[in-house]
């Protein structure tokens, strides 16, 4: 057993090693250091620390509103923190100005809650929009690239189908399709499987094992859906509040005891914590 | 009562602050692309550009005419009853000739697009924002300018002069029109005295005015898109303020212009 935080968690094996209250993985590709957020004077997230391990499949897990796409916009580089830092193999990108982000970018690949694919072109056009942007290759080959990412993803057959004429899941495929384009060393997925059916929640996460598995990518993946988590996770981290209440693999966290992730792993419902004072002065309008 | 009316002042000049540095930075990376970009590899995507002007200028010709042969009409007969009493009616040619060259060619023709391809800029560079398909193309590594807006700013900065000139001939043949029809004017006398009025300085007057709406109406357009945030409702309010600063705007610069070309003429 080992002390982690404030709470008992079981360490179960995995490449960790834990000093004091952060854990040290032994071959991080992405590593985010006291990141600050915050929208306005809201603070989003406070503090948050924890490593990618390499060729692994890393859950950013929590409950709505703690703070998951906040923090996976600040790591795909979307969103400037208020204070922090997050290597990319050790390149802070942070720091980074936007040219030496677009460079950055060409090596990670992202799949955004509703694919984000763009509506005026075709699938096989948004599959092939890096690769015509990026690289010098010729049609002909961009062609065959692209039949061969959108048959990875089961959609062959499709290709001068526009977005608004297929369904979510076929959206979310055909997303994944253009965001492995690149063939990225690290993937980012907003949400995978949210909205969809179970089946095609199903078929999405053997879709992200078989992408770790074939081409040993780094997955990074928010969600809060508890099957995906168990069936795709090795690590997870989650969030609550903004802040980091675990750190650990998937065995680990599946052992904790913790309040907190015991209540979202059990899908057990929040404290209410009732007080009169507040709640006449939030109604009457007095509350500062 | 104070500290409201402080705190709402406040936030007004922060978010204005905030609305023009997003502006002035939205030029500079335009006029980055629009200059840089055609010497670059991939710098300026011309087939979207060639797209763009279809839908801008080719598609506009209906309108831009049909509202400009109803300007026409309407200047010569309005002419016609107040230079009839003098018994001047052949200085209808010149009256529809100057002021349509010179003001209302470029100022409707103007009106037209930023109604027609400001408001579809906004909006579609909105709802691009509100389905994360802004974020996309960054996180892709592509900029949005280059890719969005270089386009669009071509297309209109290229065809917005181009109505002009429709807008100019179709705008004068209406005046032609009731002159001729129902003035009873000598064909060839109305031809002579519109040749004579007109001078090349009047056509280039309303072009380079033309050219000014148009970075107008697309740098308006494409900042409210950008600026777009919350869903549907975002992306409607949006449109409208692209369409009214749009208009303001470009009778702001019309008065500038005439003022200014009065002064040195």
């Amino acid at each position: 057993m080992l002390l982690y935080g404030s709470f008992l968690c079981v360490q179960l094996g995995g490449i960790g090693v834990r000093i004091g209250r952060s854990k040290i993985v032994s071959d991080p590709i992405v590593q985010v250091l006291e990141l600050v957020a915050q929208y306005g004077d809201l603070r989003v997230l406070e503090g948050v620390s924890f490593e990618i391990p390499n060729g692994s499949v890393t859950v950013i897990a929590g409950s709505s509103g703690c703070g998951k796409t906040t923090l996976l916009r600040h790591m795909i580089g979307l969103l400037k923190p208020t204070a922090g830092r997050i290597l990319l193999r050790g390149e802070d990108i942070v720091a980074m100005s936007e040219r030496e982000l677009s460079r950055i970018r060409t090596r990670q690949g992202v799949l955004f809650q509703g694919a984000g694919l763009l509506n005026s072109l075709t699938l096989a056009d948004n599959v092939a929009l890096p690769l015509r942007e990026h690289t010098e290759l010729r049609e002909s080959t961009i062609e065959i690239m692209t039949r061969m990412k959108l048959e990875l993803v089961g959609l062959l057959g499709f290709e001068n189908f526009l977005p608004s004429q297929i369904s979510g899941g076929m959206r979310k495929r055909a997303g994944l399709a253009r965001a492995i384009a690149m063939d990225p060393e690290i993937l980012y997925f907003d949400e995978p499987t949210a909205g969809l059916d179970p089946v095609t929640s199903a078929e999405i996460d053997e879709l992200i094992l078989k992408l770790k598995r074939t081409f040993r990518m780094t997955i990074v993946a928010v969600t809060h859906e508890l099957p995906s988590i168990k069936n795709i996770a090795d690590w997870v981290v989650m969030l609550d509040q903004g802040k980091v209440v675990f750190f650990g693999t998937l065995q680990e966290i599946l052992a904790c005891e913790d309040p907190t992730v015991r209540r979202f792993l059990d899908r057990q419902p929040g404290e209410v914590v009732y007080d009169s004072q507040r709640y006449i002065e939030a109604i009457t309008g007095t509350n500062p | 009562m104070i500290h409201s009316l402080i705190g709402s002042i406040g936030k007004k000049t922060i978010s204005g602050i905030a609305d023009v540095s997003h502006a002035s930075a939205l030029i500079n990376e335009t006029v980055y692309w629009l200059f840089v970009g055609p010497f670059k590899r991939k710098g300026v995507r011309w087939a979207s550009s060639i797209h763009q002007m279809v839908l801008i200028g080719y598609q506009a010709i209906p309108i831009v005419s049909l509202i400009s042969l109803s300007v026409g009409i309407i200047m010569a007969l309005q002419a016609a009853y107040q230079l009839r009493r003098v018994g001047a009616l052949i200085y209808v040619a010149d009256l529809v000739g100057i002021s349509i060259t010179r003001e209302l060619g470029p100022l409707l023709t103007a009106i037209i697009l930023a109604g027609r391809s400001g408001s579809a800029f906004a909006a579609e560079i909105g709802s691009m924002k509100v389905t994360e398909e802004v974020d996309a193309l960054v996180a892709m590594g592509l900029n949005p300018v280059k890719f969005l807006v270089v386009p669009k700013m071509l297309g209109i900065m290229i065809m917005l002069p181009c109505l002009i000139l429709i807008a100019d001939f179709v705008g004068i043949s209406g005046g032609f029109l009731i002159a001729v029809g129902s003035l009873n004017l000598n064909f060839e006398r109305y031809l002579t005295q519109t040749v004579n009025a007109l001078v090349l300085t009047d056509v280039l007057t309303g072009l380079i005015k033309g050219l000014v709406f148009a970075l107008i109406i697309g740098f308006v357009g494409c900042h409210e898109g950008f600026s777009v945030d919350g869903g549907a409702e975002g992306v409607g309010l949006r449109t409208t303020r692209s369409v009214v600063t749009g208009i303001f705007l470009i009778i702001l610069a019309d008065c500038f212009f005439t003022v200014l070309f009065y002064v040195f003429s």
